[in-house]
């Protein structure tokens, strides 16, 4: 185990290097480097762009700029935005912090009904039930998450009128006590919420759906029924626990999808995150947020993928012997 | 669908054999499986409307209102899904969309699957040193989130539709080049390849002759869910105001009824069809796509 986490430890650390290295390839080496954005519009002469690509660095060599590059980001600078007309660090830091909230509702709420509808199918296999969970699972998981949050506002917000149809809490609300606060955060965590987890529940029922088939048509689980186990002790105990390994790597690949489906739910619920700030940032094409969202989703997913890895390593009885 | 489908059965030891009766079998198999027909028939009905469509209601950009009434006109006798903020009428721009985004799905897919192959057949069949390059550096865009990559680069290269199509292929080949590999490298131990060395076959030859064709079934059932893939993130794209303005997509049209407040207003007759649209189609690739492997993969079919 311990030889495994080194190995793991410094994939992560090559693979964090990887990620500084793209970032600073994507938004200082691309064509169109920040004294073009600035320079847009604004009749500058030679001399002017000249100084502002001293004032940037960008004068010096590469391997100068990447070293000044991570050295700000070292000290935790991730530069200053054009449209906020203020340092990154904490415009970012308060929109993580608003995103963790709907990421994490939604990812438990993903995970926990996926797995129930796909043992619950698994379970009753070739019925009817089954056949509605598969094709709803598969027409689900065709819809844009976007436009399901376009209709969820259309459908509750607008129509029916019963839920706030976009922010984290109500405009100029003044809260009497933290409840009423918390209760007004839950309003409007309702209908983003339901946008991520309708699109992304539906790869997790299918997953753990297939993968308890497969176990359930395993030896050992004829043996649990032959031994007249109770059947449902046989379903969880013997079968889910060992189906679930699959979910566990699905999860994996899930830190990445989330991250595309929170970009989309809180542009259009207008919700204060990472992803909102970095559509606005493309909107007004505010490069410093845009990187610093980029690096920032980038690494979070890689820090998700190393955890995953080792919770996998520990349930997984067969490599855990090893 | 905010990812990839995830398909953990796919990149298993096992070799998918080349289908057994040609592909005519396959196309049999295919018409046999109720959700594989559904799938054609959804994907035939559409790309004929795509040709079809906007012969019978010609595309005029000029058609604007020309009075305050004509506007966001709800469904009426001239205009059967309404107007758009411009007095569009918005059943012509679904039509036009179709080809458009079925286009930039089409393009997106080629590209991003000749990538996933020749990544993944040169890993399998090298082995090694450039396989473990190879396939860190596959790991590495699989690991990186796929939609702020994408943001990133379109915000950066630019917004014209060849830069679309390259955008999504360049976050969406890693998932076939695994397949590929995976395929690539049980072939590779074959006793036809023995053979094959032993006869003087170069490994040119062997790679065209029997590697190629061996991933070829897997490729094909892939490409055809990366199609619903890459029109979802072409939609998704251009929903974000990354797409290319000029070309009226589906996501285009879901865009500008987003930032006109179609949503708001309760204009459900501008962001419902186009939506409506997507589903269908991104639907019907990936009906076909799974009946394929199940065809072509019978171990997966075992447990579906």
């Amino acid at each position: 185990m311990v030889r495994y986490l080194g190995q793991k430890l410094t994939y992560l650390v090559l693979t964090l290097a990887a990620v500084l290295v793209t970032n600073f390839v994507l938004f200082h080496l691309m064509p169109g480097d920040p004294v073009t954005h600035i320079a847009r519009g604004q009749h500058l002469d030679a001399a002017a762009v000249a100084r502002l690509r001293a004032f940037y660095g960008l004068d010096r060599s590469m391997f100068d700029q990447f070293l000044t590059y991570v050295g700000h980001l070292a000290r935790g600078d991730l530069g200053y935005s054009y449209t906020y007309q203020t340092s990154v660090g904490p415009i970012v830091i308060r929109a993580l912090g608003n995103t963790l909230i709907l990421v994490t509702v939604s990812t438990v709420l993903v995970i926990g009904l996926g797995v129930l509808v796909g043992v619950f199918a698994a379970a009753r296999r070739g019925s009817r039930a089954d056949g509605v969970f598969v094709i709803g699972s598969l027409v689900f998981w065709s819809l844009p998450t976007f436009w399901v949050g376009m209709l969820l506002i259309f459908l509750f917000a607008v129509t029916l009128n019963i839920l706030p149809i976009a922010g984290m809490y109500t405009a100029d609300a003044i809260y009497p006590t933290v409840f009423t606060q918390f209760a007004d955060l839950a309003r409007h965590l309702v209908l983003p919420t339901i946008a991520m987890v309708l699109v992304d529940v539906a790869q997790f029922v299918l997953i753990t759906r297939s993968s308890l088939l497969a176990t359930l048509s395993e030896d050992f689980m004829t043996t649990a029924r032959a031994k007249g186990l109770h059947p449902r002790r046989v379903l969880w105990r013997h079968g889910v626990r060992n189906a679930l390994l699959p979910v566990v790597t699905a999860t994996t690949l899930y830190a990445s999808a989330t991250v595309g489906g929170t970009i989309q739910v809180e542009t259009v619920f207008s919700w204060p995150g990472m992803g909102q700030l970095i559509y606005l940032s493309v909107v007004r094409r505010d490069y410093p947020v845009m990187e610093a969202c980029f690096l920032i989703f980038a690494v979070v997913v890689v820090l998700a993928n190393f955890a995953s890895d080792v919770v996998y390593r520990l349930l997984d009885p067969r490599v855990r012997l090893t | 669908m905010t990812g990839p489908m995830m398909e953990p059965n796919l990149e298993s030891d096992a070799v998918v054999e080349p289908p057994a009766h040609g592909w005519r079998g396959v196309a049999y198999e295919l018409w046999v499986d109720r959700m594989g027909r559904i799938g054609i028939i959804t994907v035939a009905v559409v790309v004929l409307i795509a040709i079809v469509g906007p012969l019978l209601a010609p595309y005029d950009r000029g058609a604007v209102a020309g009075s305050r009434e004509g506007i966001l006109q709800p469904p009426n006798a001239v205009h059967w899904l309404g107007t758009d903020e411009l007095g569009r009428d918005v059943l012509r721009q679904v039509l036009a969309g179709t080809s458009v985004s079925l286009e930039i799905g089409l393009i997106a897919t080629l590209i991003t699957v000749l990538i996933g192959t020749l990544v993944g057949v040169l890993a399998g069949w090298f082995t090694g040193f450039i396989d473990a390059i190879l396939m860190r550096i596959t790991d590495f865009f699989l690991v990186l989130p796929s939609l702020p990559l994408m943001i990133a680069l379109g915000a950066i290269i630019g917004q014209s539709l060849p830069m679309i199509v390259l955008v999504i292929a360049i976050t969406s080949w890693p998932s076939t080049a695994r397949i590929v590999r995976s395929q690539a490298l049980a072939l590779r131990e074959r006793e036809v390849v023995a053979r094959a060395r032993t006869v003087g076959l170069s490994a040119t030859g062997i790679l065209w002759r029997l590697i190629l064709p061996g991933v070829l079934a897997l490729v094909i059932a892939n490409a055809v869910l990366v199609i619903a893939g890459s029109i979802l993130a072409e939609a998704t794209l251009s929903f974000l105001g990354l797409g290319d303005p000029t070309r009226t997509s589906w996501g285009q049209i879901l865009h500008n009824a987003f930032v006109t407040g179609a949503v708001g207003n309760g204009c459900w007759w501008y962001f419902l069809p186009p939506g409506i649209g997507i589903v269908i189609v991104v639907l019907a690739f990936s009906l076909v796509g799974q009946s394929l492997e199940r065809i072509l993969n019978p171990k997966l079919a075992a447990i579906a």
